[in-house]
């Protein structure tokens, strides 16, 4: 399905991240490739997270975190872009627990836009419905726009802060395991939304449902302590076709 | 099958103590407060009037009201916050969002935590030296505002920050991750929810800043003045020291009048504290996460 071909949108060489004397990360390689959801499982301490922080240069926030290795986006390495924060626009990122801003639900959507310069009220309308429609939000709160967007329901912030990382016109959408917080049936309902917006972007789908990642991602990485155990078409992953035991104890659920 | 044990009814004993322990000592602490208020109003409340609040004192401040010392106050308090609360605020939003935790900002930290236990005569004497003396403002109501200025810094940088710092950390994560900046981040998210609490903080300044004597004593506030002030190099009367000279300074002055202007003091300070409470119980009535 994903031709392996083709440059790909992130590539990571060579990355370890440690946190004072406890090592996060050791020494990953991998490619993600346009329009594909790339799934990445593994148990609680795996690295995940902060995988994802290094993506777009988030680690800068935190000075405990040291990165060694090069991470590429659309062939440039992020740590020594000029421009960060129009990297970083390009990227939306989901967090496990949803985080509606302290602003209206109109306002949470338009921030981004906003940042980008664009004022124009029909402008900001049309984008406002648009990602709140794709995060299937919409007929929810389209009669209460104006209300506060952080004392929404857990299930309807997160729908919210994916509404938001969609106002960005992302070329990459990281979401770390946003289906914690959420409901079933609205999982299902987002996880529909994902597959549609792979068409127009690549998206990298954290998750600790082992069956979400088969159900989404077309390939899989698994991370266990800081290592890049294996990755595999999430097809084959899944049908034991495994280098390392250890990916197919973790997805029959034998350990983790 | 809910029969109380023994270690049940020892613990609920216990219990029952402290609530009682802790609610005295609450009580204990408002006695004092009651104890003034009560004092002021029955013996300075008689002499309060639109008179006394609006004409000069007369008869070598023996009788007559307390205009220019009202005025006055207001006067010093204005430009103090003036110059304190812009100040303040920055280094508060510096120290909040900008600062790294580093060996500079912990010493500046310090530094504010240490410049609020000067004492307030220590202040005043460094008031007089720096802005009477050195830059020469003589002794006027802007020596004697900066020096309450300089004085009020560090509560409104603490109180700034606190406010700043209870505002998640998550949201401005979210935003960094949106590729806002971080000035953006500040002035989209954080100082609009932050907005109230400094406000409230400001107040609570206010209140203290009309109260206190030593800074101003030797800095701007004259013993007595005929006229009103007419720009910030005037000296001015003020409620405070005009409070001290008539108890400690001047001979025959009728019991009622300190009183009186001890209870116009407070008054302003309780309108003060009324309105920062006011605010915050319709800050807690917005509650946004």
């Amino acid at each position: 399905m994903v031709n392996t071909q083709d440059t790909p949108i992130v590539e990571v060489k060579n990355l370890s991240i440690s946190y004072a004397n406890t090592r996060a990360l050791n020494n990953v390689n991998l490619q993600i490739y346009k329009n594909e959801i790339f799934g990445i499982i593994g148990p609680a301490n795996a690295g995940k997270t902060s995988f994802l922080k290094t993506l777009n240069h988030m680690d800068s926030f935190n000075h405990k975190m040291k990165v060694e290795g090069e991470v590429f986006f659309q062939g440039i390495n992020v740590r020594e872009v000029n421009n960060i924060y129009a990297l970083r626009s390009k990227i939306g990122v989901v967090f496990p627990l949803p985080v509606g801003l302290p602003l209206s639900i109109y306002d949470n959507v338009a921030l981004s836009p906003r940042l980008r310069g664009i004022k124009n009220k029909q402008d900001l309308d049309i984008i406002v419905e648009r990602c709140l429609q794709r995060a299937a939000l919409w007929d929810e709160v389209k009669d209460r726009l104006h209300a506060l967007g952080s004392l929404l329901s857990g299930g309807q912030q997160q729908r919210l802060t994916i509404a938001r990382a969609l106002s960005q016109e992302p070329e990459l959408l990281i979401l770390d395991e946003f289906s914690i917080a959420v409901d079933p049936v609205t999982t299902m309902r987002i996880e529909d939304v994902l597959t549609e917006l792979k068409q127009e972007m690549t998206i990298i789908l954290v998750t600790n449902l082992v069956q979400q990642a088969y159900r989404l991602a077309d390939r899989t990485a698994f991370f266990l302590t800081g290592d890049c155990v294996e990755i595999a078409e999430t097809e084959s992953l899944f049908s034991g076709q495994v280098t390392d035991s250890r990916t197919n104890d973790y997805i029959q659920g034998r350990f983790g | 099958m809910f029969n109380e044990s023994s270690l049940n009814i020892k613990n609920k004993k216990v219990q029952r103590l402290f609530n009682i322990l802790f609610m005295l000592m609450t009580v204990l602490l408002i006695i004092p407060v009651l104890i003034i208020l009560v004092t002021l109003i029955y013996k300075g409340g008689g002499i309060i009037s639109l008179e006394f609040l609006f004409t000069d004192p007369v008869n070598g401040m023996t009788a007559g009201g307390i205009f220019p010392a009202l005025i006055g106050t207001i006067w010093l308090v204005a430009l103090a916050l003036l110059i304190s609360v812009p100040l303040g605020v920055c280094a508060a939003i510096y120290l909040s969002e900008y600062a790294q935790d580093n060996w500079f900002t912990r010493i500046i930290n310090l530094a504010i935590i240490n410049l609020a236990g000067v004492p307030s005569i220590v202040h005043a004497l460094f008031g007089v030296g720096a802005f009477v003396i050195f830059f020469g403002f003589g002794t006027s109501i802007l020596a004697a505002s900066l020096t309450l200025a300089i004085m009020t810094l560090p509560v409104v940088i603490v109180s700034t920050r606190e406010s700043l710092q209870a505002v998640p950390i998550a949201f401005r994560e979210a935003c960094w991750n949106m590729g806002a900046t971080r000035w953006q981040t500040i002035r989209r998210v954080v100082l609009p929810n932050a907005v109230s609490g400094i406000l409230t903080g400001i107040i609570l300044e206010v209140s203290r800043t009309a109260g206190e004597t030593a800074p101003i004593m030797f800095t701007g506030a004259a013993f007595f003045l005929p006229y009103l002030p007419q720009g910030i190099f005037d000296q001015t009367m003020a409620l405070s020291l005009h409070l001290f000279v008539i108890s400690t300074q001047v001979p025959n002055v009728p019991e009622a009048l300190p009183y009186g202007v001890a209870l116009v003091l407070i008054a302003m300070v309780l309108l003060m504290n009324s309105v920062s409470i006011a605010f915050r119980m319709h800050l807690r009535g917005k509650k946004k996460w």
